[in-house]
């Protein structure tokens, strides 16, 4: 039997080196985000936004023509831009600080209006390049650097469910939460993510998928442990679930 | 030419038509809401995309997208909707995008009302965002000067690769006059952007649009850049108006619904004897400091007159450098002061 | 039916040592190497033999370091 290669990157990627700590997920998401866009054949008409956060150097990581948005408006950059361009492809790649936090009303209404976009939110309950601060998505009793006690509901709040919010509004046409942290998963996460893409290829309505995303360094766990860590409690807070799909096989 | 009667802020958005602006992005706020209704109902008409946006947050950042792509784009808004602008338009300046803002500027600060006003010059002339940068500030006194700026924004926001701003104010957003309408630009004679923006990596390598760099020595060879296009702009885009100031023996500054005031000012002191001239300044920035200066030399003192606690007169001032007096007068929290009450504030200066 | 063979390539300076394509490996054979990258970090390291080509270290790494071969079978571990 010849030797053939049965897994290799995607092409759609820069080939620069992740700025990510070790064993942190978004270089999962992020090649499964190029090798959606290869297999889709859209990377001369894809546009990035990215956002502020750890993956705010995402548009060098990504071989495609690409900005990076203020904290929270990566959306409302990429409205813009889709208004502009209708026949590209833009898509924006969001922390929960970004997109659930700050950037509440440009997420919320982007949805709400359908703007033929596709949105990466990935979910990993802190704020990461900052430090580990408490973000909109952390769990009740979760210590962070600004909840040192743990996350208390009567002081802080409850953990914010977005794709819950979002399924309510009917401009949204493919909505998954997903994670990546078995293969399994990983490979149902980037099955997820093409019909995001799909969503706006196909003229059909806003496509998010969000990514449950371990972050080692601010758990302050090893990657194995965060794994197993997202696993066991944040699935029971936000447990990975199809939404919407108006996409269609 | 076919005169027009027309309400300042549709004027204004019919100028940024003809200009070959099809792309707005708007919230209300009064005293501009009727651009945003104007381009609701003529953008759809010539192929144009008009969005209400949920916020003037979200509307900078729209703009940022749209003036990525290199296409014409603009918003409108008012004083505090402009405040809300800030850190996206130092992006955008920080990015080197086209576009153009127009600040309706009404009373403030805070919620303030919505009278005209002035009270916004600090803001726009002095960055009301962070980081070393500057927006083209252009100021209209009339409604046919508003649409003649509006297109020179355009075409000033595409010659350097930055955001340009109309600094108009409630009175001349409300007021209506007759106009004459420049013709249609015709859109393939707008200018190529294509060695920048982003349009997707289509036979050529993917390209980055971005304000942002880790490191400092990189980020100050980008300044360095944006510094050597401000100086350019201070050398070649300083606009103002002159009138009577040939024999003038004081000068009267003012911009905008001001300077328009002032004329009359000058014509009743006249009237009674006295050589007032009126020196209008219509680029706020680049502040048009070289001719203020030469007319400072041969006048016995300028007496500046603002809708504000004072702001442009520090830049004249700047401009007049100690030579003779500089004198203030102004009203604020919207009130719009009349030829009269100036009339005897600079009565009490001779 | 016959035992899928193959073997991984692992790009050992641009590993961080994270662990997550040993933890994933159904068959165990990819294991941290004694030595250290120009990065500071124990890169993971193939053990030689007995890769069924299934993947999951290739899906399971955060940088993009694994490329995995169906084939013949390699005797040496192979870094890249």
């Amino acid at each position: 039997m010849e030797v053939r290669v049965a897994f290799s990157g995607p092409k759609s990627l820069s080939g620069k080196e992740f700025t990510y700590c070790p064993g942190c997920h978004h270089g999962i998401i992020h090649r499964l985000v190029a090798e959606v866009i290869d297999e889709l054949g859209i990377q001369e008409k894809t546009i990035m936004v990215a956002p502020v956060g750890c993956s705010v150097f995402a548009y060098e990581f990504f071989d495609v023509d690409g900005t990076v948005a203020p904290h929270g408006r990566a959306l409302a950059v990429a409205t813009g831009m889709k208004r502009a361009l209708p026949d590209r492809v833009v898509f924006t790649y969001q922390g929960d600080g970004d997109l659930a936090a700050i950037g509440t009303a440009e997420t919320v209404h982007a949805a709400n209006r359908g703007e033929k976009l596709t949105t990466i939110f990935v979910n990993n309950a802190v704020y990461g390049m900052t430090g580990g601060q408490m973000a909109p998505t952390t769990l009740l009793g979760q210590k962070t650097t600004t909840t040192p006690y743990g996350r208390r509901a009567e002081n802080d709040g409850y953990p914010i469910h977005m794709s819950e919010i979002l399924s309510t509004m009917r401009g949204v046409a493919y909505l998954e939460r997903v994670t990546v942290s078995t293969p399994q998963d990983i490979r149902n996460a980037k099955k997820a993510i093409k019909k995001a893409f799909l969503a706006q290829i196909k003229n059909i309505g806003f496509g998010l998928v969000e990514v449950l995303s371990t972050c080692p360094t601010n758990w302050g766990m090893t990657p194995v442990e965060a794994q197993q860590w997202l696993l066991e409690n944040m699935t029971k807070e936000f447990p990975p679930k199809l939404f919407i799909d108006r996409v269609g096989d | 030419m076919k005169k027009l009667m027309m309400k300042g802020n549709e004027a204004i958005a019919e100028a940024a038509i003809r200009a070959g602006c099809r792309l707005y992005f708007g919230y209300p706020i009064t005293p501009q809401s009727e651009i945003a209704e104007y381009m609701s109902r003529r953008l759809p008409e010539v192929g144009g995309t008009f969005l209400q946006t949920e916020s003037e947050v979200a509307t900078v950042n729209m703009v940022y997208g749209a003036a990525c792509t290199g296409k014409r784009v603009m918003t409108s808004t008012s004083s505090p909707g402009f405040s809300l602008m800030q850190e996206g338009i130092s992006y955008i300046a920080g990015a080197e995008l086209p576009c153009v803002f127009v600040n309706v500027v009404r009373g403030g600060p805070g919620l303030g009302d919505i009278q005209p006003a002035q009270s916004d010059y600090f803001q726009a002339t002095k960055g009301g965002g962070h980081g070393d940068y500057r927006l083209l500030v252009l100021a209209p006194s009339t409604l046919q000067e508003a649409i003649e700026l509006t297109m020179l924004a355009f075409d000033l926001a595409d010659k350097y690769r930055n955001p340009a701003l109309i600094l108009a104010d409630g009175m001349i957003g409300q007021m209506m006059e007759p106009v004459e309408l420049p013709p249609m630009r015709d859109l393939s004679t707008l200018p190529d952007h294509s060695s920048w923006a982003l349009t997707g990596a289509e036979g050529r390598a993917p390209r980055k649009v971005t304000s942002f760099n880790i490191d400092p020595y990189g980020l100050e060879e980008m300044n360095k850049r944006y510094q050597e296009k401000y100086r350019r702009v201070e050398r070649e885009e300083q606009r103002w108006e002159e009138y009577k100031t040939e024999n003038a023996e004081y000068l009267l500054v003012g911009y905008g619904t001001m300077g328009r005031i002032l004329k009359s000012v000058a014509d009743r002191l006249e009237e009674e004897g006295l050589a007032v001239g009126v020196f209008r300044p219509i680029s706020l920035w680049p502040f048009p400091d070289r001719r203020l200066k030469e007319l400072s030399e041969k006048v016995r003192f300028v007496f500046t007159v603002e809708m504000s606690s004072g702001q442009m007169v520090e830049d004249v001032r700047l401009a007049v450098d100690g030579r003779i007096p500089v004198h203030f007068y102004g009203r604020m929290g919207g009130v719009v002061p009349t030829p009269e009450e100036v009339i005897r504030a600079f009565k009490k200066l001779l | 039916m016959a035992k899928v063979e193959g073997y991984i390539e692992i790009d050992a300076e641009r590993c961080k040592g994270c662990g997550l394509c040993i933890n994933a490996c159904p068959v165990n054979v990819i294991e941290f190497s004694e030595d250290f990258n120009s990065k500071g970090y124990h890169p993971a390291r193939y053990k030689g033999e007995g890769c069924i080509a299934c993947g999951f270290c290739y899906l399971s790494c955060p940088d993009v370091c694994i490329t995995v071969f169906r084939g013949a079978r390699k005797k040496s571990p192979v870094n890249v």
